[in-house]
């Protein structure tokens, strides 16, 4: 379990996380939402150690994250970002072998290998996993780089933003899976998501942050609605149900500030 | 690209290396142990090939871990500073010790060559415009700057003469006994194949690295280790040559990608050959005269080196 205890960062004077206190349900897609700069993102970074809160602490299982060491903490907690950006000429399957660093230190076993067959044949990379990632479309591209944090094998996956720059049909692709990972394999997926359509349909639980603190953290159901979003974005925004899923359509909305 | 074509090209041009130069030398001399031909074979031509072996697998090699650390195509030993600063630490060691040994200017480029491509680094990290061309060019820049600095010193103390020395990468004065310090480079490029990994990995940044359990700053520093000792034991031994640590690695990524533990092994023996092949055209062009290969290194690399910028922009990003 990861519970998130008064974190708080600051950047100069300006707080971007304040006092956020949050308990991670293991087992369920948990997605984090808010308007841009409510500090999401600097949440995410420090739950997954790649930034020093100021105060507070993030447990993994009871322990602050930060007197973890680091290959272990890399066999339960795994973070994506940006994967876009990186520029490596790789081919999918390094990509992917990649993720069994923290186990094998690059000298891959027989069981690794095993886990890096899954990972490729779970993600359908199976044709192209000898293709340079940079022969790949943005979706194939982060299908690869979902396929290594499969292999990482590890129980909790970060995700920031990971439809950034995807078009709908790869989105709903990439949605689909994590919402497998956790169905089938039991994993923990926590998620950065722009896109509120997105949050209400797949997850099971949704954080909202606002100017850096937590503002509404529930089940999604008790999330969705118009009172709720309207604390989060000040926007009066209609939910439409189809087909048992809440749509916003926050399109033509009347926006208070 | 083929591992054996590799090997055997440098095998020929090792022995076509052994047995051109001012002084005819057949196979059948060498069977006399004591004739003048035997006597130059191993004095002169043999540290030569051995000079051009190490020099070439190991500035390809330095090249080949600054752009997986920079993340950047065009950043190597020439184009970060590193050969400049280099050249710096030698000349501050004599101007500070009098009768400067070789193992005080040893200390003094290696510790030059590692807080210059420091420097360099941390220029790098601050600078918000990372494009894959305008990062070299600050490179070339920065270089220039320690470059003119050096040349400053020496010229008010009169060492320019001495310092232009270690400018023009040369084989020509490699005899035994002058170029021993090259072997240090071996255990460089050893330890740059056991972390062949580890960089890749950190080739793909630090939140990267970090995901991965691997401690991002540590194989930096190594990484830049490394490439401090290869260029401070090359430029020490033959000077600068330019280019090399460029287009080397960058040839080999364009076939095989960036994964280090695949690709070290071919940067190696391209260096290799490339330096051999620029070698033997400098030795043969006005024999029985030469031309330093720092000449015909820069000659044939800048020109593959503007193919590469005008062709390669779309792959270097």
């Amino acid at each position: 379990m990861i519970e998130i205890k008064g974190l708080t960062k600051q950047y100069g004077k300006k707080p971007v996380v304040e006092d956020v206190s949050v308990t991670i349900e293991p087992g369920m897609i948990t997605s984090f939402i808010g308007p841009n700069g409510a500090g999401k993102s600097t949440l995410l970074s420090m739950v997954s150690r790649l930034l020093d809160a100021d105060t507070g602490e993030v447990l993994l299982d009871k322990n602050d994250v930060k007197k973890w060491k680091s290959t272990e903490f890399a066999k339960r907690v795994s973070i994506l970002r940006q994967a876009n950006y990186i520029n490596v000429r790789l081919t999918v399957r390094e990509l992917v072998a990649f993720g069994r660093y923290p186990y094998s230190k690059g000298r891959l076993t027989a069981e690794d290998n095993r886990f890096i067959d899954q990972a490729i044949e779970y993600m359908n990379l199976k044709d192209m996993e000898d293709k340079f990632l940079d022969e790949l479309s943005g979706g194939q591209k982060q299908r690869a780089f979902i396929a290594m944090v499969i292999a990482q094998d590890t129980d909790y996956i970060l995700l920031d933003e990971p439809l950034n720059n995807l078009d709908m049909k790869h989105s709903v692709q990439i949605m689909k899976i994590l919402r497998k990972l956790v169905d089938e394999l039991g994993r923990t997926v926590v998620i950065v998501l722009h896109d509120i359509n997105f949050a209400s349909v797949y997850s099971d639980r949704i954080v909202a942050l606002k100017d850096g603190k937590l503002v509404k953290n529930g089940p999604t159901n008790e999330i969705i609605n118009s009172v709720a979003l309207r604390e989060i974005y000040d926007m009066d925004i209609p939910i439409q149900e189809q087909d048992g899923c809440r749509i916003c359509v926050y399109f033509n909305s009347h926006t208070t500030s | 690209m083929k591992l054996w074509i590799l090997v055997i090209a440098t095998i020929i041009l090792s022995f076509i290396s052994l047995f051109i130069g001012a002084i005819d030398i057949k196979i059948s001399d060498l069977l006399d142990w004591s004739s003048d031909e035997t006597q130059i074979f191993l004095i002169s031509r043999v540290p030569r090939l051995m000079a051009i072996i190490l020099a070439g697998a190991g500035m390809s090699i330095a090249g080949l871990i600054m752009q997986a650390l920079s993340r950047n195509k065009f950043v190597s030993p020439t184009t970060a500073g590193t050969l400049d600063a280099t050249k710096l630490g030698i000349l501050i060691s004599m101007l500070f010790i009098t009768n400067v040994t070789y193992t005080q200017q040893v200390i003094f480029s290696f510790a030059f060559a590692l807080v210059g491509t420091l420097v360099f680094m941390q220029l790098l990290d601050r600078i918000k415009f990372k494009d894959a061309i305008f990062v070299p060019l600050i490179g070339i820049m920065y270089g220039n700057i320690l470059s003119s600095i050096t040349t400053f010193f020496a010229y008010e103390a009169d060492l320019i003469q001495n310092i232009s020395a270690w400018l023009m990468g040369s084989f020509t004065l490699i005899i035994s006994g002058r170029y021993e310090l090259l072997y240090v480079s071996i255990p460089a490029v050893i330890l740059a194949y056991i972390y062949a990994n580890k960089f890749t990995v950190a080739g793909m940044g630090e939140e990267f690295a970090k995901n991965l359990g691997l401690s991002y700053k540590v194989v930096l520093n190594i990484g830049l280790i490394l490439v401090a000792i290869i260029s401070t034991t090359v430029v020490l031994t033959v000077g600068v040559i330019p280019f090399l640590g460029l287009i080397v690695p960058n040839i080999v990524s364009i076939y095989l990608g960036d994964n280090l533990r695949k690709t070290i092994p071919y940067t190696m023996l391209l260096g290799v050959v490339f330096l051999l092949i620029c070698d033997i055209i400098g030795r043969i062009i006005i024999h029985p005269y030469e031309i330093p290969v720092n000449v015909t290194v820069a000659v044939i690399g800048s020109a593959i080196f503007l193919i590469m910028l005008f062709r390669g922009r779309a792959y270097a990003k």
